[in-house]
C-alpha cells in the first residue's frame, strides 16, 4: 500500500502544496488501491477515473503556476455517497431504480468540492435511499467493513465509513438522516460528523426525509472533517432551509480542541442511553471515554432526556411518511427504469410494475408505513404525534444544554454486526439508530469519534457528541481533545489498527 | 395541520387487505407472496411505533421543521435551466421533444 | 357512453328548486418565473425548454418559493376583501399523475394565505350580488399532456400520451367561494358575472394576463340544486376547466336542469367531477369523487412557513390599484354617461380602451367614437376582442389629435386608422405612405376650384347671385378632384372667395 493513502487530508493538501508530491500521485495511489481492495470491501459503485485525473491535474497546475490554493483540501481525493447528485457519473442511490441515471446537475455541496480542489473519486455504496443501518439495502450488493470483512461497514452511508477505513479515500461525504453518517463512523472505526440540519445544503442531495437529511464530512481524523465542513457549510439559496449563517470555525475549534485543555466545559452524560440492549463492550469503551474527558478537566454530569425513548418511534413515523412522498416521484415516466411498457399498459400500471420491481423490500416497507401515517384517519394519530414527539424531545434537549455544554453517548449500542444478522428483522434493524435519532430529531450537530476497541470482540466503538444548533464549535473542540487523548493512551489512532486487506492483484 | 382524531389508541393491527390497500395508493404492484410478509411486518412496526400516542398531549404543539426559519423567498428572476436535451436525457422514452409514457387511464385532478 | 342527459325545463327548475354554486378559479399569475424556480413562464414556448431540475422534478432539486407569487397572492387576497394569515405554510398534495413531476403539488390545505373575503358581483341589470369568498392560496401548475392516437385526440383511446413540463411549477392562485345561495333563476348569470368581476379585477391587479383562452384563468363549477322545502344542501357536481365566461354560464345552466331531471325522477345526484363540452353546451361525466385519492395532506417540509408582517401587508395594500367597480363609477361621473351608455361599454370591453386613449390625450367623447363606432365593427368583423385589435389606445389618440390639428379630415383619419389595422406602423407613418395628409397648400385647390367652378357654369351663377348654399356641389367636385384630401371647410372659402373674384 502506498504511504499516500495513509496520510490525513490535511498532510496530503500540504505535501501537494509543498510540491512534495504532486495531486495526480495522490489520486492515482488512492485509484490503484480501490483497483486492489474494493473487489473484497465494495465501497464504490462507480469510480470516476478519468474526471478525477483531470481534477487533480488542475490543482498541481495550480500549484505550478504559484497560485493560492483554492482550499486547505485542493488535491485531496474524496468519496461522495452515491446519494448526491454529480454530473458525469451515474447518481443511483444504491437503488435499482435509477440504475445508470446520469443527473444533469450538480449539488451543491459538489460544486463547492470541486471548487475547492477536491478531487472526487467516484460514488459509494449504500442503502437503498439511504434506508437502513448496514448497507445491505443496496440493490448492487453489501459494502464489507473493513476490520471484518463479514460484518456490515454500518449504514446508510457505509460506502463512504468502509473507503476511508480501507484507505481508499482520505475523505468521504455521508448524508445523516436517523445516524446514517455517525453509525457508521462508529462501526469503521472513523470520525463522522452531521451538521446542525441547514448548515449544510441539501440542493443535489436525493431526498429521504426532507426535514431530516443532512450532509456532512466523513475522515480518518477531527480536523480533516472541520477542514471539509468548511468547504460544505455555509448557506445556499437553492436550499430554503438552509440556514443564512457564517460556517462555524470549527477548524478553530479543533486547534484550540488539540491543546488538550477542557476545563471549564460541561459535559452530560444522557442517561436513557445504557443498560438493557446496549453491548458491555461498548459500554466499557464509552466509560473510558468519559473517564478521559474528566481527565482532561471537563465536568461530567448525568443528565436525563425522558422524552428521548420516544425519539425511535417518531422517527419511523416521520422518516417513513416523508419519503412516501419524496419517492413518488420515481414512477418511469421522466427518468430512471420503466418496467412492463408493452404498449398495452396503462401509465398506472407501468408506474406500479415499475415501483415493484425497481424498490427493494425496506423501501416498499418504509413508504408503505408513510403511507399509512399519512393518510386521513390516521394522520393525527401519527405524524401529528411524531410531530409532537419531537416538540418535547427537543425541551429534553433546551433542559440539557441549559445544564451543559454538549452532551455525550455511545454512538451506537452495538459494534459492527455480521451481515445478514438482522437482514429479515426491521425493528432489530432500527435499533442501530438508538442513540443517533434524538439528534436528528431536534435538528442539532452531532458527531462520532472513535473510543477504544470493543475488549469484547475487538471492533471499534463510537463516542456520540452533541451540541445545540450552530453549536459545532463545541463539540469539535471537545472531539478534538479527546483524539489528541485517546491517541496518546492508546499508542496511537485507532485507525491504524485496521487488519491489512488481503490486495486483489 | 389538523384531521379526524381516528380513535387509534395503542395496538393497531393491520390487514392483509389493508397492505393491499396501501400499495395500490402507493403504486406497487406488490404479489401475493409480499403482502403476507409486508402485513406482519408492517403490524410490528406500527405497533412498537404506536406508543408516540402516549406522550403526545393536546397541548404540545407539533415540530414540522427542526430550525425555525420563516419568509425565505427568491426574488422574481429568470435562472439558467435545462436544455430539451438535458431535460430527456434520463427518459425512458422521448418523442417530438416530449416524455413519451404509456396512455393515461385517469383523470386530471 | 351514457345516453344525452333527461333535461328539465328551466322555469320548472326555479320552480322546484334553489341551485347552490361554488366556484373555484385557478389563475396563473404572471411572473417572470414559476413559483418555485427561476424557469421563465412564457406561453407557446418549445415543450420542455422552460425546465429545470426543481421543476422537472429531479431527484435531489428543491424549491425555493417567488417572492413575487406571495406578493401577488396578498394583493389578490386584499382586493377581495380577506384577511391575510399571520403564519401559513405549503403543505404537499400527494397524487399520481404523470403531468405532475414529483407525483405531489405544492398547494396550501388547511392554512391559506387568504381567507374570509367577498367580492360584489354587478349583473347586467345592475343589480349587485355580494359573493363571499373562502380563501385563496397558492399551489403550481401541472405539465400538459398530449395524447397520440385514438380518433379524438383525447385521452380516451390514446394510445400514449407526450408530456411537456413548461407550464408544471407555473405559479396558481387558486379563488374558492363560499356556497353561493338564493341567486334563484339567475344563478347562470351570477356564475359569469364573478368570473367576470374576478377577471377584471385580476387585470386591474396586474397579477395575471386573464387569458381564459389560453388557460390563465380557469374555472370549476360546483352546482348543486336543494328541494324548495329542503333545509340541506343537496349533492354537487363539479364542473372542471370550464374556459370561457359563456361557458361558465351554460355550465352551470346546463347542470341545473340535469340535476333538476335526475332528483324529479327520484334519482340521486353522484358526487363527480364533470366535463363539460362546448359543442353541445352538456356536461358528461367524470371521476367519482367518493373514490377520489386521499391526498395524504402534509407540511411541506422543503419549505419554511410564511409569515407576512403586518406592514409588509399595509405595504401591499396602499400598491392595490382603484377597484374596477369603483372605477366604473368614477369614469360614468367622468365621461358622463347614461347607466345604459355604461353597460354598452361594457359590453363590448370598451371602457379600458377608451380610458387609455383619454389617458394618451383624447377627449372622452372623440375616444369612445372611434372604439365604439368603427374599431367595435372592426372587432367585431375580425371575431376579437376591441383590445385584441392591432392598434394601441395610443395610436388612436394619434389620430385624433391629427384631426383636431387639422392635418387630418375625418374621412382621412378613417384611412389612418385602417393603415395601422392593417400593420403599416405608426399613424404618422401610415399619413407619411398613404399620402393622406390634407391639402392644404391654396394655389393647388385654387386650381380645382378654378375648374370646377368653369365646368358648372350655372352653379357659378347661383352663387354670384347669392345662393351661398349652391356652393354645396362644387365643394363635392372639388374633394373628388382632390380625392378627399382637401380640408372642405378651406374649399368652401376658396369657392366664395373665386366666385366672387
Ligand atoms: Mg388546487
Ligand atoms: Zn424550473
Amino acid at each position: 500500500m502506498s504511504e499516500l493513502t495513509r496520510m490525513t487530508a490535511a498532510e496530503l493538501a500540504a505535501k501537494i502544496q509543498a510540491k512534495e508530491v504532486s495531486a495526480v500521485e495522490v489520486t492515482q495511489a488512492h485509484l490503484d488501491r480501490i483497483a486492489d481492495v474494493d473487489p473484497a470491501v465494495h465501497a464504490f459503485l462507480h469510480v470516476s477515473t478519468d474526471s478525477a485525473l483531470a481534477q487533480a491535474r488542475a490543482v498541481d497546475e495550480d500549484v505550478a503556476a504559484g497560485n493560492q490554493p483554492a482550499s486547505p483540501l485542493a488535491g485531496v481525493p474524496l468519496a461522495l455517497k452515491d446519494v448526491v447528485t454529480m454530473q458525469g457519473a451515474p447518481t443511483t442511490v444504491g437503488s435499482r431504480m435509477l440504475e445508470g441515471w446520469e443527473p444533469p446537475y450538480d449539488a451543491t455541496i459538489t460544486t463547492r468540492m470541486l471548487e475547492a480542489g477536491i478531487v472526487i473519486l467516484g460514488k459509494t455504496n449504500m442503502d437503498e435511499f439511504a434506508m437502513g443501518s448496514s448497507t445491505e439495502n443496496s440493490a448492487y450488493g453489501p459494502t464489507h467493513n473493513p476490520w471484518d470483512l463479514d460484518r456490515i461497514p454500518g449504514g446508510s452511508g457505509g460506502g463512504s465509513s468502509a473507503a476511508l477505513a480501507s484507505f481508499e479515500a482520505a475523505l468521504a461525504i455521508g448524508t445523516d438522516t436517523g445516524g446514517s453518517i455517525r453509525q457508521p463512523g462508529a462501526v469503521t472505526g472513523t470520525v463522522g460528523v452531521k451538521p446542525t440540519y441547514g448548515g449544510v445544503s441539501r440542493y443535489g442531495l436525493v431526498a429521504f426525509s426532507s426535514s431530516l437529511d443532512q450532509a456532512g464530512p466523513c475522515a480518518r481524523t477531527v480536523m480533516d472533517a472541520a477542514l471539509l465542513h468548511e468547504v460544505i457549510g455555509g448557506h445556499d439559496p437553492l436550499d430554503a432551509t438552509s440556514i443564512n449563517e457564517p460556517v462555524p470555525p470549527v477548524v478553530q475549534a479543533v486547534r484550540e480542541g488539540a491543546i488538550g485543555d477542557l476545563r471549564g466545559v460541561k459535559i452530560g452524560v444522557v442517561k436513557e442511553f445504557s443498560g438493557e440492549g446496549y453491548d458491555p463492550g461498548v459500554m466499557v469503551s464509552f466509560n473510558e471515554a468519559v473517564e478521559q474527558l474528566r481527565v482532561l478537566g471537563a465536568e461530567i454530569v448525568e443528565i436525563s432526556c425522558p422524552h428521548f425513548k420516544y425519539a425511535l418511534s417518531a422517527y419511523y413515523l416521520i422518516a417513513p411518511s416523508e419519503c412516501s412522498s419524496n419517492l413518488a416521484r420515481f414512477d418511469a415516466m421522466r427518468y430512471g427504469i420503466r418496467v412492463g411498457d408493452n404498449g398495452e399498459r396503462s401509465a398506472e400500471e407501468v408506474m406500479s410494475l415499475t415501483r415493484e420491481a425497481g424498490f427493494g423490500a425496506e423501501v416498499k416497507r418504509r413508504i408503505m408505513i408513510g403511507t399509512y401515517a399519512l393518510s386521513s384517519g390516521y394522520y393525527d394519530a401519527y405524524y401529528g404525534s411524531a410531530q409532537k414527539v419531537r416538540t418535547l424531545i427537543k425541551r429534553d434537549f433546551d433542559a440539557a444544554y441549559e445544564k451543559v455544554d454538549v452532551l455525550v453517548s455511545p454512538t451506537t449500542p452495538t459494534t459492527a454486526f455480521p451481515i445478514g444478522e438482522r437482514a429479515d428483522n426491521p425493528m432489530a434493524m432500527y435499533l442501530a439508530d438508538l442513540c443517533t435519532i434524538p439528534a436528528s430529531m431536534a435538528g442539532h450537530p452531532a458527531m462520532s469519534v472513535p473510543s477504544k476497541l470493543s475488549g469484547i470482540d475487538g471492533l471499534p466503538v463510537g463516542l456520540q457528541i452533541m451540541a445545540p444548533a450552530l453549536q459545532e464549535t463545541r463539540m469539535y473542540r471537545v472531539a478534538a481533545a479527546y483524539e489528541v487523548a485517546r491517541n496518546e493512551s492508546d499508542g496511537g489512532p485507532l485507525i491504524s489498527r485496521v487488519p491489512e486487506l488481503e490486495v486483489a492483484r | 395541520m389538523k384531521r379526524n382524531p381516528p380513535g387509534v389508541r395503542g395496538v393497531p393491527t393491520i390487514s392483509r387487505d389493508e397492505v393491499a390497500h396501501l400499495a395500490r395508493l402507493a403504486r406497487l404492484a406488490v404479489t401475493e407472496q409480499e403482502l403476507d410478509k409486508f402485513a406482519g411486518q408492517l403490524d410490528i412496526i406500527l405497533q412498537s411505533v404506536a406508543q408516540v400516542t402516549e406522550v403526545a398531549a393536546e397541548d404540545v404543539p407539533p415540530t414540522s421543521h427542526a430550525v425555525p426559519l420563516t419568509n425565505v423567498f427568491r426574488d422574481d428572476v429568470v435562472r439558467p435551466g435545462l436544455t430539451q436535451q438535458q431535460a430527456l436525457s434520463g427518459a425512458p422514452a422521448a418523442e417530438d421533444g416530449r416524455f413519451r409514457v404509456p396512455r393515461i387511464l385517469g383523470e386530471e385532478q | 357512453m351514457t345516453a344525452a342527459a333527461e333535461l328539465m325545463d328551466y322555469d320548472e327548475v326555479i320552480e322546484r328548486f334553489d341551485p347552490v354554486l361554488g366556484l373555484e378559479v385557478h389563475v396563473e399569475l404572471s411572473t417572470s418565473t414559476k413559483m418555485f424556480c427561476g424557469c421563465p413562464v412564457v406561453f407557446g414556448a418549445e415543450p420542455n425548454t422552460q425546465v429545470c431540475p426543481t421543476c422537472l422534478g429531479l431527484p435531489g432539486a428543491l424549491p425555493v418559493v417567488n417572492a413575487k407569487g406571495i406578493e401577488a397572492a396578498i394583493r389578490i387576497g386584499l382586493a377581495l376583501n380577506c384577511e391575510i394569515a399571520e403564519w401559513c405554510r405549503f403543505a404537499r398534495k400527494n397524487y399520481f399523475y404523470p403531468d405532475m413531476p414529483k407525483n405531489f403539488q405544492t398547494s396550501q390545505y388547511d392554512e391559506p394565505i387568504a381567507f374570509n373575503g367577498w367580492l360584489d358581483v354587478e349583473l347586467e341589470d345592475g343589480t349587485v350580488v355580494r359573493v363571499d369568498i373562502e380563501r385563496a392560496h397558492m399551489e403550481e401548475d401541472t405539465g400538459k399532456s398530449l395524447h397520440v392516437g385514438g380518433s379524438t385526440g383525447r385521452i380516451h383511446g390514446a394510445e400514449h400520451s407526450l408530456l411537456d413540463y413548461n407550464r408544471a411549477g407555473v405559479p396558481l392562485i387558486e379563488i374558492v367561494t363560499k356556497p353561493i345561495t338564493g341567486t334563484g333563476a339567475r344563478a347562470p348569470e351570477v356564475a359569469r358575472a364573478y368570473v367576470t368581476a374576478l377577471r377584471d379585477l385580476l387585470r386591474a391587479l396586474e397579477v395575471s394576463d386573464v387569458r381564459m383562452d389560453q388557460g390563465s384563468v380557469r374555472c370549476d363549477a360546483n352546482v348543486s340544486l336543494m328541494a324548495k322545502d329542503a333545509t340541506e344542501f343537496g349533492t354537487r357536481t363539479e364542473t372542471k376547466n370550464v374556459n370561457s365566461l359563456r361557458s361558465v354560464e351554460r355550465a352551470v345552466r346546463f347542470e341545473m336542469t340535469r340535476q333538476a331531471a335526475v332528483l324529479a325522477e327520484g334519482g340521486t345526484i353522484r358526487l363527480e367531477t364533470r366535463h363539460f363540452d362546448e359543442s353541445t353546451g352538456s356536461t358528461s361525466s367524470g371521476r367519482p369523487k367518493e373514490t377520489s385519492e386521499d391526498y395524504r395532506y402534509f407540511p411541506e417540509p422543503d419549505l419554511v412557513p410564511i409569515a407576512p408582517s403586518r406592514e409588509w401587508v399595509e405595504e401591499l395594500r396602499k400598491t392595490l390599484p382603484e377597484m374596477p367597480a369603483a372605477r366604473r363609477k368614477r369614469i360614468q361621473v367622468e365621461w358622463n354617461l347614461t347607466d345604459l351608455e355604461l353597460r354598452d361599454l361594457l359590453n363590448v370591453g370598451a371602457v379600458d380602451v377608451i380610458a387609455a386613449t383619454v389617458d394618451a390625450g383624447a377627449s372622452p367623447a372623440e375616444a369612445r367614437a372611434w372604439w365604439v363606432s368603427h374599431l367595435a365593427q372592426e372587432a367585431n368583423t375580425r371575431g376579437v376582442e376591441l383590445a385584441d385589435l392591432p392598434i394601441t389606445p395610443a395610436q388612436v389618440a394619434d389620430v385624433i389629435k391629427l384631426v383636431a390639428a387639422g392635418t387630418l379630415t375625418n374621412k382621412l383619419a378613417r384611412s389612418v386608422v385602417e393603415g395601422v389595422l392593417a400593420g403599416e406602423g405608426e399613424p404618422v407613418e401610415v399619413v407619411e405612405k398613404r399620402g393622406l395628409k390634407v391639402v392644404s397648400d391654396d394655389s393647388a385647390l385654387i386650381v380645382a376650384v378654378d375648374e370646377a367652378l368653369a365646368g358648372q357654369p350655372d352653379v357659378l351663377e347661383k352663387i354670384r347671385s347669392g345662393k351661398v348654399a349652391a356652393a354645396g356641389a362644387i365643394v363635392g367636385a372639388v374633394m373628388k378632384a382632390t380625392k378627399g384630401q382637401a380640408d372642405a371647410k378651406r374649399v368652401r372659402e376658396l369657392i366664395l372667395e373665386r366666385a366672387n373674384a
